[in-house]
């Protein structure tokens, strides 16, 4: 944590108060910390899953085996997805940047059930030591990948129990956050912030606490279904026990398509806060944004087959989910043609928040318009599970999400922290994770093209030369995620300057707190007339 | 600037269009929105624009872009599906071929019981893939004809097409099937129709195998273990009977032989005597699946002048 040397660090939430320091941080209530804690430990997992993601790219930077034999491999891909869906994209801008700016935003001193709060992250932590526990305790690390399809996980001898139980526990502490959020939006406001001058990064976490709550008990069932098979040979989806292997897919994607909108929900809203902040302009098309959320959230349950269009569906089936899917593209199209507009006769100016979410609104393109190739019925049929896949996820939830807490956390430290980075540090780390990025992602489009399969150990030599680069680019991309780690932690721990109140010159509610804010916020509620982006 | 070579099937035309459509408009929006984006960075920098203005929203261009991009993405999507619909409509008299797909081999077997590890094919004449798999979920994929199923146990789907030129082109499983997944493969040959009618016909539906060897087939043994003496996940059968096994049981070392009684103990409990360099509970027990009868019919096989 920052030392507390200048006055507004000293009266801020980040004062213990003589308090054991261990104590006040994983037992405190605040928002603040929690979202503290979020953000440490999302952070380091970010980390661990990154490094093995950088091992599976060793390892195919040629054909044949280069650094761990195909079990491991398989073990590796696995937890590299566990480690990232469910301990570091799903929780991600919720949990992180949601704690500890929705109550602020709304003009609230705290979420609606701070104790509940403080539960989800235990729930969290505890949901992690299970999921690495998984690796090491019994039969072997599990190697089903992350989908767990059966009747390949009901029957594997890895340890697949306890990783799809660890799984079923991070659900609760993602539904506990989203009823949460939802109450909180709810009851919370500030007096005079009714539903459409409340700021969109709210508007978006609301949208997804739908999700969490409604979507992630279905998933929740079906890792207990899988876990009732391998213990109790109770046949739900293996046909050598009378269960139906669709089943399973089916009961997966319903939670597994919304999730992707858990993690990019939110990041849409962040990049909403930021644009107007740096264009000094209000934002285009409010209504627009905040209804296309809701509209996303809703038709994105819906949509769940175009993950199985080759699994033996019918005909009829696979049109109908294509048709779908191609109508939940529209929302995100519009929210892209508003931030752009926000932009128009705006006055800019670049500083690296805005780089990060200029960075998210063309990677998040390219996700988006390759989704539209894998929705599409008869080129799905080439593309599926190939590495197009691959490339197309982490575009949008790389590229996505990431890029966009890259942003949010770019533009939310020194209100977090009360110190500002070295910015031509964060520039220069910013090119290189960019230019690392579409090196590393990239040529997985072409060589998916061309047939590479994903999860696959090896390859034929024809795709030597896709994968050498963005093997390359692995290693960029790692260089400049530790550039900015550095000077997040490092350098702005011995050099930070004090962190003004407002930076950027936003108008949202957080600017007009210290940085760091005090413990309980707002020393008055204030009372709300407009919406914050009349600049 | 394309990245991929034409298909070589009567389905890759649809496909290929497709993407060509995809490729156009997703490249046309893509530069198109980050060209004005940085031009109204450029344009609208402080330093050239100080003085934002107060513009709020626009209906009209919001139910442009909410028109236009519904349009486009509905033309997308009928393009997609006018690609995809002749994938499921099968012609009549097209030649049916069974495919079986096991961990972590293919099996195609022809209508007069010709059974191959390729997959023979007459270009220009229409076959029917009915595939079935012995475990879990496999996927069948030959890139070059644009074509791609599950291979789901306990249902039996399909796949068609008509090859459209001669060749010889892979066959891979697309959905992870453990741990020689990426090693799934198998080719396709394209062959003149009178070539492929003497392949087909050079077989002698007489000659009887081992009744030990197709009960191994059939539980898909061969997957792991091969029958010419390579390495695969387990051991090799090839001159297995009788030899010395280094095993490990109970954490002790010890060498056995391979005699009736350790092959029983092999099959029924995999994990008990295991044998050095290869790892653990990989090999579930067979004794639901394999019956004792069986497992003599192996045994005998593995006695065999062919197997020794
Ligand atoms: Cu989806
Ligand atoms: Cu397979």
């Amino acid at each position: 944590m920052a030392k507390l040397d200048t006055p507004a660090l000293e009266q801020s939430f980040l004062n213990n108060h003589g308090k054991n320091p261990i104590r006040a941080w994983l037992f405190s209530t605040d928002h603040k910390r929690i979202g503290i804690l979020y953000l440490l430990s999302i952070g380091f997992f970010f980390l661990v899953g990154g490094l093995l993601g950088g091992l599976m790219r060793i390892e195919l930077i040629a054909p044949g085996e280069t650094i761990m034999d195909p079990q491991t491999y398989n073990g590796v891909f696995t937890v590299h997805g566990l480690i990232m869906i469910f301990l570091v994209v799903i929780p991600g801008l919720s949990a992180v940047f949601g704690n500890f700016f929705l109550p602020i935003l709304i003009g609230a001193r705290d979420v609606a059930f701070p104790k509940l709060n403080l539960l989800s992250w235990w729930l969290y932590i505890f949901g992690a030591i299970l999921a690495i526990s998984s690796q090491f305790l019994g039969s072997g690390a599990p190697d089903t990948g992350w989908t767990f399809y059966a009747p390949y996980s009901t029957e594997t001898g890895s340890n697949v129990v306890l990783a799809v139980f660890s799984a079923f526990v991070l659900g609760f502490s993602s539904i506990l956050t989203g009823l949460n959020f939802i109450v909180t939006v709810h009851r919370m406001r500030a007096p005079g912030m009714t539903w459409f001058k409340m700021p969109l990064f709210p508007w978006s976490l609301y949208a997804t606490a739908w999700i969490q709550v409604l979507a992630t008990p279905i998933v929740g069932v079906t890792f207990l279904m899988i876990v009732a098979e391998r213990l109790f040979q109770i046949g739900f989806f293996d046909p050598s026990l009378g269960g139906d292997p669709l089943l399973y897919q089916h009961l997966f994607w319903i939670y597994s398509h919304p999730a992707v909108y858990i993690m990019i929900l939110p990041a849409m809203g962040v990049v909403t806060e930021i644009i107007p902040t740096f264009a000094k302009k209000h934002i285009f098309g409010y209504k627009a944004i905040a209804l296309s959320s809701l509209a996303i959230a809703a038709v994105g349950y819906f949509v769940w087959g175009h993950h199985m269009y080759t699994a033996g569906m019918s005909g009829t089936a696979r049109w109908f989910f294509s048709f779908l899917t191609f109508i939940v593209a529209v929302p995100s199209a519009i929210k892209v043609f508003n931030w752009v507009a926000t932009m128009h006769k705006g006055s800019i100016t670049v500083r690296t928040p805005f780089l990060y979410t200029l960075a998210f609104i063309f990677l998040f393109m390219i996700g988006g318009l390759t989704g539209l190739w894998l929705g599409a019925l008869a080129t799905n049929v080439h593309l599926h599970d190939t590495a197009f896949v691959v490339a197309h996820f982490h575009y949008i939830i790389f590229g996505g999400m990431g890029f966009a807490f890259f942003a949010g956390l770019h533009y939310w430290y020194p209100k977090m922290f009360g110190k500002m980075y070295d910015e031509k540090l964060a520039n220069v780390a910013f090119v290189i994770i960019f230019i690392g990025f579409n090196l590393l992602y990239f040529p997985l489009f072409i060589i998916g093209m061309q047939g590479m399969p994903r999860r696959y150990a090896d390859y034929l030599p024809e795709y030597t030369g896709g994968h050498f680069w963005s093997t390359m680019g692995a290693i960029v991309l790692i260089t400049g995620a530790l550039l900015m780690i550095y000077n997040l932690i490092i350098r702005t721990r011995k050099k930070g300057t004090p962190a003004e109140m407002n930076p950027w010159g936003g108008k949202s509610l957080e600017w007009t707190l210290e940085s760091p804010p005090k413990e309980h916020n707002f020393d008055e509620i204030p009372t709300i007339t407009e919406n914050p982006y009349n600049y | 600037m394309y990245p991929i070579t034409p298909g070589v099937s009567n389905l890759a035309e649809g496909v290929d269009k497709t993407f060509m459509i995809l490729f156009a408009i997703s490249l046309f929006f893509l530069i198109g929105i980050t060209i004005v984006m940085l031009w109204f960075v450029y344009k609208y920098h402080k330093k050239r624009h100080p003085v934002p203005s107060k513009s709020k929203g626009n209906n009209t261009l919001e139910v442009i872009w909410i028109v236009f991009p519904t349009i486009i993405v509905l033309i997308l999507f009928y393009y997609g599906w006018i690609g995809f619909k002749p994938m499921r409509d099968v012609p009549e008299g097209a030649r049916e071929v069974k495919v079986i797909g096991y961990m972590w081999d293919w099996d195609f077997e022809y209508e007069n019981g010709k059974r191959s590890k390729d997959l023979y094919l007459a270009k220009d004449e229409p076959v029917k893939l009915n595939m079935v798999s012995l475990d879990v979920i496999h996927s069948l994929y030959i890139p070059a004809f644009r074509v791609k199923e599950d291979v789901v146990p306990g249902q039996t789907n399909f796949m068609w097409f008509i090859p459209s030129q001669v060749g010889q082109y892979e066959v891979l499983c697309a959905e992870y099937c453990g741990l020689r997944h990426s090693f799934m493969d198998a080719k396709a040959y394209v062959m003149e129709p009178e070539e492929f009618q003497s392949w087909l016909a050079d077989f002698d539906p007489e000659e009887t195998e081992h009744k030990g060897l197709i009960i191994v087939r059939n539980n898909a043994c061969t997957g792991c273990h091969s029958l010419d003496g390579s390495k695969l996940v387990g051991s090799t059968f090839k001159g297995l009977y009788n030899a010395d096994r280094n095993v490990t049981e109970d954490g002790k070392q010890i060498t056995v032989k391979a005699d009736d009684e350790y092959l029983l103990e092999s099959i029924y409990e995999p994990n008990r005597k295991l044998v050095e360099g290869y790892p653990a509970n990989v090999m579930q027990s067979y004794r639901k699946i394999i019956t004792d009868e069986d497992v003599m019919h192996i045994i005998d096989w593995l006695k065999s002048e062919e197997m020794r």
